[in-house]
């Protein structure tokens, strides 16, 4: 319906752009503003920044990080990690952030998706949602960057997310993440199926070809990119025009050149 | 010379940084106030917004701010409307409540429908680069804030409203969602609007707003 997004995902510790595998044995790889500005200049659709021990330590440190790249960055951003509040995403969204991703604080406390939502419009809240496979087509709600566990089911989850202001859904699947092992289409698809926002996926793209199967069969409207482009086993422009080869739309990015004044 | 000059309305919800950031970066000084004063003063008014429309009205309203905007709209000074700020120029709205915008663009704001003409859903929202199209009435953007950008253009959307003019000759762009075209941008003498985030589209967004602090008087 829209162009797929190409969404390059950045998580955050501390200052550091960290990387691990199922969201656990994180490895530093360096200062998130250079490639966050590598990733502009490849022509991602999107960036998103996680910072994934903000819960467990009840903190929220991302505002300096997203002020600063959003010097020479004009593409469109999320950010998530620790957001408990509408202070606290305000204060995001005036440091340059679009969009506000919450999990933890959403699931201890679903009103906070409303809040949000009502105070900036529905657009501005994404639901993140960290997906462990429980058994055949069933998914289970994980919350602290894969660490707890919830009582909730993803797909039931998704449904009340939406019905309370969610814009949109970033399905982090937890199996899957830093394996290089392709997306789990059918964890999208059980989400996609169910809700009519765009549905971001998250968690397991090794390679160009892995977007084919979750966009076609799994209804994601975007993927979200870490380990593929961190590692340098692929680049934007390569997976862009992968997606135009197979017939998916994407934009025409223009290379951000500097500007003739 | 003299660097060109822009103040971007504070009213307490939008994203401001991100529009200084990009207005900087073209070389403009900008000025962010929440002071009718100021923005009297300005020849360059933005307008921005992120949020819902009830709120936003009211943050104007409480600021003071209405009469000002109203005072610099007659004085022919440009002013820019972006995303939400779009929509607060129209007349009215229905979002969460109905509730009278600036009404300096007749028209009014309702939410993109969830199906389509052929009753296919939609996803609300539209979020995502989409590309720009001349409007029926504007085959040309020649004289327009899109003059120096050609159609095809992508540019990035993230809205769950959008706008109806009632004067078919306020729409200078659009861009088709769905199968249905959305209003992406409106200009009325020198109100102009843009549903698209302009400070979030690379190098295609930043030559609009270049045009805005170069041509815009």
């Amino acid at each position: 319906m829209s162009n797929l997004r190409l969404i390059a995902r950045l998580d955050i510790k501390g200052s550091n752009l960290i990387k691990g595998v199922q969201l656990e044995g994180l490895r530093v790889m360096g200062d998130p503003n250079e490639f966050a500005l590598r990733y502009y200049h490849q022509g991602a659709d999107e960036l998103i920044f996680m910072d994934i021990v903000a819960s467990l330590y009840g903190r929220n440190n991302l505002s300096k990080i997203i002020k600063k790249v959003t010097n020479n960055i004009f593409i469109p951003i999320t950010v998530g990690g620790g957001i408990r509040s509408i202070d606290d995403a305000t204060e995001i969204l005036r440091s340059g952030a679009d969009k506000v991703a919450i999990n933890t604080a959403a699931v201890l406390n679903p009103n906070l998706i409303s809040n949000i939502s009502q105070k900036f419009g529905n657009q501005c809240v994404v639901l993140s949602i960290e997906a462990k496979k429980i058994n055949q087509n069933s998914w289970q709600v994980y919350t602290h960057s894969g660490r707890e566990r919830t009582d909730l089911n993803v797909v039931d989850w998704a449904v009340q997310g939406v019905s309370k202001g969610a814009g949109e859904i970033l399905v982090t699947s937890v199996d899957r993440e830093g394996t290089r092992k392709g997306f789990d289409v059918e964890l999208v698809k059980a989400i996609s199926s169910v809700v009519r926002v765009p549905i971001i996926a998250s968690g397991g793209m090794g390679k160009p070809e892995d977007l084919l199967t979750v966009v076609q069969d799994g209804g994601a409207d975007a993927i979200a990119m870490a380990d593929i482009l961190h590692y340098k086993h692929s680049d934007i422009n390569t997976i862009r025009n992968f997606a135009e080869q197979v017939g998916l739309g994407v934009r025409h990015h223009e290379s951000p050149i500097s500007h003739n004044h | 010379m003299n660097l060109p000059s822009v103040t971007i309305i504070d009213y307490g919800v939008g994203n401001l940084l991100s529009i200084q950031r990009a207005f900087e970066h073209l070389g403009a000084t900008v000025q962010v106030s929440s002071d009718p004063k100021v923005i009297l003063k300005s020849k360059r008014i933005v307008l921005p917004g992120v949020g819902a429309f009830p709120n936003a009205i009211k943050a104007l309203r409480k600021l003071n701010l209405i009469p000002a905007i109203h005072e610099a709209a007659s004085n022919r000074k440009s002013i820019l409307g972006l995303c939400l700020g779009m929509q607060l120029l129209f007349d009215e709205s229905n979002e969460f409540e109905t509730s009278s915008g600036l009404g300096l663009i007749p028209g009014k704001v309702i939410p993109i429908p969830a199906t389509d003409s052929f009753t296919n859903p939609r996803k609300v929202p539209h979020i995502g680069w989409n590309s720009l199209a001349p409007s029926e009435n504007h085959k040309s953007w020649q004289g327009t804030l899109l003059s120096r950008n050609k159609p095809g253009e992508s540019v990035y959307f993230l809205h769950s409203y959008m706008v109806l003019p009632t004067n078919q000759h306020h729409r200078l762009a659009e861009t088709s969602y769905g199968g249905d075209k959305v209003v992406a941008a409106v200009a009325k003498d020198n109100i102009i609007g843009f549903q698209f985030h302009p400070e979030k589209s690379g190098t295609v967004g930043l030559r609009i707003l270049d045009t805005f602090i170069r041509e815009a008087k």
